[in-house]
């Protein structure tokens, strides 16, 4: 279990990144938490020929609160969002989430940019960010772009962000005032990756509801307010048409009751706290 | 003053004194296997490993791995067939075992070459340049399957999977079946798990051509008779096979008992370059190919009277033990042989052991050995039989269990079971655990609508295994062609210095336990001495201690072996110490005592010289000695439990030295909603003898429940049907980490053992053995199913609910 032989870098600057990852043709890799890098690199499931630690970039580790976003740098860490002060009232969803982030001494290192690009189809953040309709920036030598969170991931361990690009910020809007939010996931142990994961968004109109941990990225979709019986329907329509997927760990019978059982208590607590 | 028959107990026996291993290890100086230095020139290894459950093995191109700058050489079968012999084990079988895959792979992971270079990663590197021609063959990893006859064939000149067939009858099982009121039986399938060290194996083996011979570092746990098995594959004399393990090491549980092929293979590298060669395994390999426990199926059926009286019991055992019968297998089935009637003073037994091979990773070593497989089906079927009888599940153990005027007692199948009040343990863990108050909880929540279940199991827990037990498996003719086997030889060493301190020699190959603590206990409590002033040696040198085939840190031995025969030497010691001091104080010996760093008359504590002096004394002045008494500086004590004798003519098998007992319940609740299994409420009281210390005991109960709750909710070894490996790395085994693992109500009782010199029993593996069955039991109960396998996961759960689904009716969004 150790790695290929690869070179290493590291960036006092953004546009030595952007440098680094265009001289390299797509054969360079980002490195900031390093929590899923590092042991893909020693598995020999990637196999870079650059490392490039961003890890030290000055400016990037920010969390700003500016016109209804919140943007978060790309080296800022899972721990710092999670405490950071303006959480629970700009991100109720990520206050409620963060926790169910792997384990404090791994959020501690790991970032919360460098989720998003990993794009774990079980993992919370991108999750979230899909659930809040929020949006990456990504930065190259061309210039900066920024995509929706469902233009981002496109698959499993997969995104849109060309080989030369790197997600410089994410962008989450902050809380709607009034509505409500909900986050739960089963997973067999505590701060493994979510056998189901759901988020739920609940304002006054509709029900925004995402899964995690069913197909290859997360899955959202829109409904109006339901209750009850209706609610049930509509969740066990969505466990049919998504919870299909089957593995060692889990059943597709198992994941689809999750969907119905996870997913009504969710909702009812997004609903809970509907203003 | 003399040895006493029932030691001192204890100023330092018997207390909760802290380990003396804690200071290294949390300062991070502890020395493990990949701490040590090793020469300048050592090269490192790395295993090709097969991506085939089973294919015949044709060329292996290896001219691209050679070329590259920094290997040295390639190591592949051809060249262990030339320079090794197949590994020797129990069954007598054409099988050919040798520590490279020869001619044919026959699991997933299986060496297929190793690369031996400058450092690990060119070494790596090189795997991806060797080029190997194979072709495949169909898998079989269930061994229900595998015996049977459409099944492909691992070791063809066995012409079949099923290697040992043996039928045991034990008093009169059929007339007791045909006398009985009921016949109820269960079938259950254990599935295939392992304990998972944090450190993975390491080995550093070196050869000398001047001796043609081996010096080998290898964290190996023993058992020693491993030494004689790896020396006889490499075709060297014993002593031409220096085997040493390093101070400390980050945990076995039995498994670095399979680092002994590994042993072979580096030591086989090291010839073929001449230089030492190190290799370190990573986790991938340590899940893939390192070793797992036996998988067993079990169909058990009791003869029963209509009181719930069991009296005999038919168990047909089928034992799963992977690719190979790798040595001490088929050991896993052969562990309880002795008592196979638990805790339970039926009389008859008939029982069928099959040992079945199959494409996945051999079995070997791993805490319970044998005892999670057992008891699971022993423990299923009494829940079975209460519930058939309308008897409460503990009243209808109870009526059972063997009772405290019977001890010694001889169980049916041999063993003899040493002391214990079974009874008096059950009752008070129902009273002290609070049994009751969990009928309310149960009551409670089933009133509230939701899932709540209890379970127990009563478990005899074997320690100090006897060296014959696994000749059980051959028949009275083949044991006698073999010689007899018998007894586990125990060897420590007490010397004295000149400046008089203490320093201990054992033969246990401590991997975390705690061993030197409970050594500088029995020491400090023998001579009068502080625990702090002892030191006691754990790294192991075969070329230097005193050993026997028994070495080594299994089967519970430490507790009733090691630290007994540690307090035989000392004992003897410090009698011949008294006679010096007797002398030098003039008084009489039977007057002294040792207390507090002196030597005193008991009446007159004024009259006194350091211990220290008196026990340097033969160093410097061995001229004086009273008359007929040889120089005070060193016992070696060895021992071995009369008790332990070879399997008799009727195949009768006295397994182990001691037995402790456990009795454990427990109230489980499951989520509707996840299908979660929440343990609410767990009490394990334990008898295991006379305790050295009671936090070291904790630790073992606790780490081995630990396991247990692995074993029983998260951990299973899973393969697809074609024998491909899915629990690879450890987002796919899940071991339960402290979030998963709730702190149980621990109770004891304490019955000493007759046979062990300090009343002793070993204590490391019991609750791996029992809490398996007991939450089982439970969620059984939790659901009113009788059919329950291991691993419970939240999807077997709710496979095992079985809620009909609501059926798809496209009404989404409306």
């Amino acid at each position: 279990m150790k790695p290929p032989v690869f070179d290493y870098a590291f960036a006092d600057h953004l546009d030595e990144v952007a440098e680094f990852l265009a001289d390299e043709g797509g054969e360079a890799r980002v490195l900031a938490g390093g929590q899923s890098l590092i042991a893909m690199l020693n598995m020999r499931l990637v196999q870079p020929t650059l490392v490039v630690d961003i890890s030290r970039l000055p400016d990037h580790d920010f969390i700003t609160l500016k016109e209804g976003v919140v943007e978060i740098g790309c080296t800022v860490t899972q721990s710092a969002l999670q405490f950071w002060p303006g959480l629970a009232e700009s991100l109720p969803l990520l206050k409620r989430a963060l926790p169910w982030v792997g384990h404090r001494q791994t959020r501690n290192k790991g970032t919360v940019c460098g989720s998003i690009a990993h794009a774990d189809p079980s993992a919370e953040l991108p999750l979230c960010l899909a659930a809040l309709n929020g949006k990456a920036v990504l930065y190259s030598s061309r210039g900066e772009r920024v995509l929706a969170a469902h233009e981002l991931q496109v698959g499993t361990l997969e995104t849109a962000c060309a080989p030369d690009e790197m997600i410089r910020a994410l962008r989450f809007p902050t809380a709607e005032t009034g509505a409500g939010y909900g986050f739960g996931e089963v997973a067999y142990r505590h701060g493994d990756f979510a056998i189901v994961a759901v988020a739920v968004v609940a304002t006054s109109e509709c029900l925004r509801i995402a899964l995690g941990g069913v197909g290859e990225k997360p899955e959202v979709c829109e409904w109006p307010l339901l209750e009850d019986k209706f609610l049930d329907d509509a969740l066990n329509d969505l466990a049919w048409k998504l919870g299909t997927n089957e593995d060692q760990h889990a059943t597709a019978y198992y994941r689809r009751s999750l969907i119905r059982s996870l997913g009504r208590r969710v909702v009812g607590e997004a609903l809970a706290c509907l203003g | 003053m003399g040895s006493k028959a029932v030691p001192l107990w204890g100023r330092f026996l018997g207390q909760a004194i802290e380990r003396v291993e804690d200071a290294a290890l949390l300062t991070g100086r502890g020395r493990f296997g990949d701490d040590l230095p090793v020469r300048t020139d050592t090269l490192h290894a790395a295993f090709l490993r097969s991506p085939h459950a089973h294919a015949e093995l044709g060329a292996i191109e290896v001219s691209g791995a050679l070329a590259m700058k920094g290997v040295e050489a390639v190591v592949t079968g051809d060249y262990a067939k030339a320079h090794t012999k197949p590994f020797i084990a129990g069954v007598k079988q054409p099988m050919e075992h040798y520590c490279i895959a020869v001619d044919r792979v026959r699991y997933v992971g299986e060496p297929v070459a190793i690369v031996v270079a400058q450092d690990r990663y060119v070494a790596e590197d090189a795997l991806e340049k060797i080029h190997v021609t194979y072709q495949p063959l169909s898998a079989v990893v269930d061994p229900e399957k595998s015996i049977t006859p459409e099944a492909p064939v691992l070791h063809e000149a066995v012409g079949s999977n099923l290697v040992s067939d043996r039928t045991f009858v034990y008093g009169a099982p059929d007339e007791a079946f045909l006398n009985s009121d009921q016949q109820i039986g269960v079938t259950v399938r254990y599935p295939r798990n392992s304990c998972t060290p944090i450190e993975c194996f390491v080995v550093v083996a070196e050869y000398d051509p001047a001796m043609g011979g081996y010096d080998v570092l290898a964290n190996f746990q023993g058992p020693f008779t491993l030494h004689s098995v790896m020396a006889l594959a490499l075709g060297v004399p014993a002593n031409r096979l220096r085997l040493r393990t390093p101070p400390d090491s980050g945990g076995s549980f039995g498994v670095k008992q399979a680092v002994f092929p590994y042993v072979v293979a580096m030591a086989l590298a090291s010839r073929l370059v001449c230089r030492p060669v190190k290799w370190v395994e990573d986790r991938l390999e340590h899940l893939l190919a390192a070793n797992a426990a036996t998988g067993r199926v079990t169909r058990i059926e009791a003869a029963v009277n209509n009181e719930g009286e069991v009296t005999a019991f038919d168990i047909d055992q089928l034992e799963d033990c992977g690719a190979y019968l790798r040595a001490p297998e088929p050991a896993s089935l052969y562990r309880m042989h002795g008592n196979l009637t638990g805790a339970y003073k039926l009389r008859h037994v008939r029982v069928r052991n099959r040992v079945a091979l199959t494409n996945t990773v051999p079995s070997g070593l791993n805490r319970g050995f044998g005892g999670p497989q057992l008891y699971f089906a022993i423990e299923r079927l009494m829940d079975r039989i209460a519930a058939r009888l309308h008897i409460d599940p503990i009243e209808l153990r109870r009526r059972n269990l063997v009772l405290a005027e019977q001890f010694p007692y001889r169980c049916p199948t041999g063993a003899l079971l040493d002391s214990g009040d079974y009874r008096r343990s059950v009752d008070l863990a129902v009273t002290d655990g609070k049994w009751q108050e969990l009928l309310c909880r149960r009551n409670q929540a089933r009133a509230e609508g939701r899932l709540y279940g209890i379970g127990c199991a009563a478990v005899v827990e074997s320690s100090m295994s006897n060296m014959g037990y696994i000749t059980t498996v051959l028949n009275a003719e083949e044991r006698a062609r073999a010689g007899p086997k018998n007894g586990a030889l125990t060897i420590v060493t007490v010397a004295l210095d000149p400046l008089g301190s203490v320093s201990v020699t054992i033969d246990s190959l401590p991997q975390g336990q705690g061993h030197r603590t409970a050594i500088s206990q029995v020491m400090a409590e023998v001579f009068g001495i502080f625990p702090e002033e002892v030191t006691v040696e754990s790294g192991f040198d075969s070329a230097v201690a005193g050993w026997s085939i028994a070495a080594g840190s299994y089967s519970s031995r430490f507790g009733p072996a090691v630290a007994g025969t540690a307090y035989l030497a000392a004992t003897r010691l410090r009698d011949r110490l008294a006679r010096l001091a007797s002398q030098h104080l003039n008084v009489d010996m039977e007057e002294l005592e040792f207390a507090d760093g002196k030597i005193c008359a008991r009446d007159n504590p004024a009259n006194s010289v350091p211990f220290r002096r008196i026990a340097g004394s033969s160093h410097w002045s061995p001229g004086t000695l009273p008359e007929g008494l040889e120089p005070v500086v060193r016992e070696t004590a060895t021992w071995t439990p009369p008790e332990l004798t070879s399997p008799d003519s009727s195949d009768r098998i006295n397994g182990a030295a001691a037995y402790g007992f456990i009795f454990d319940f427990c109230g489980i609740e499951i989520d509707k909603a996840t299908h979660r299994v929440r343990i609410d409420h767990y009490v394990t009281m334990h008898d295991a003898g006379r305790t050295i210390n009671p936090a070291l005991l904790d630790g073992q109960i606790r780490g081995a429940f630990a396991h247990g709750i692995g074993a029983a909710l998260l951990e299973k070894f899973r393969y697809d049907e074609d024998g491909q490996f899915l629990s690879g790395t450890f987002a796919d085994y899940l071991v339960p980490t402290a979030c998963e693992v709730p702190d149980p109500i621990i109770l004891h009782t304490e019955s000493p053992s007759p046979f062990t010199p300090l009343g002793t029993k070993g204590a490391g593996e019991g609750q791996s053995m029992s809490t398996p069955v007991c939450i089982a039991n439970a969620v059984a109960d939790a659901l009113g199913v009788d059919d329950i396998e291991l691993p419970l996961t939240p999807d077997r759960v709710a496979a095992l609910m079985g809620d009909d689904e609501p059926p798809f009716r496209a009404t989404e969004g409306k």
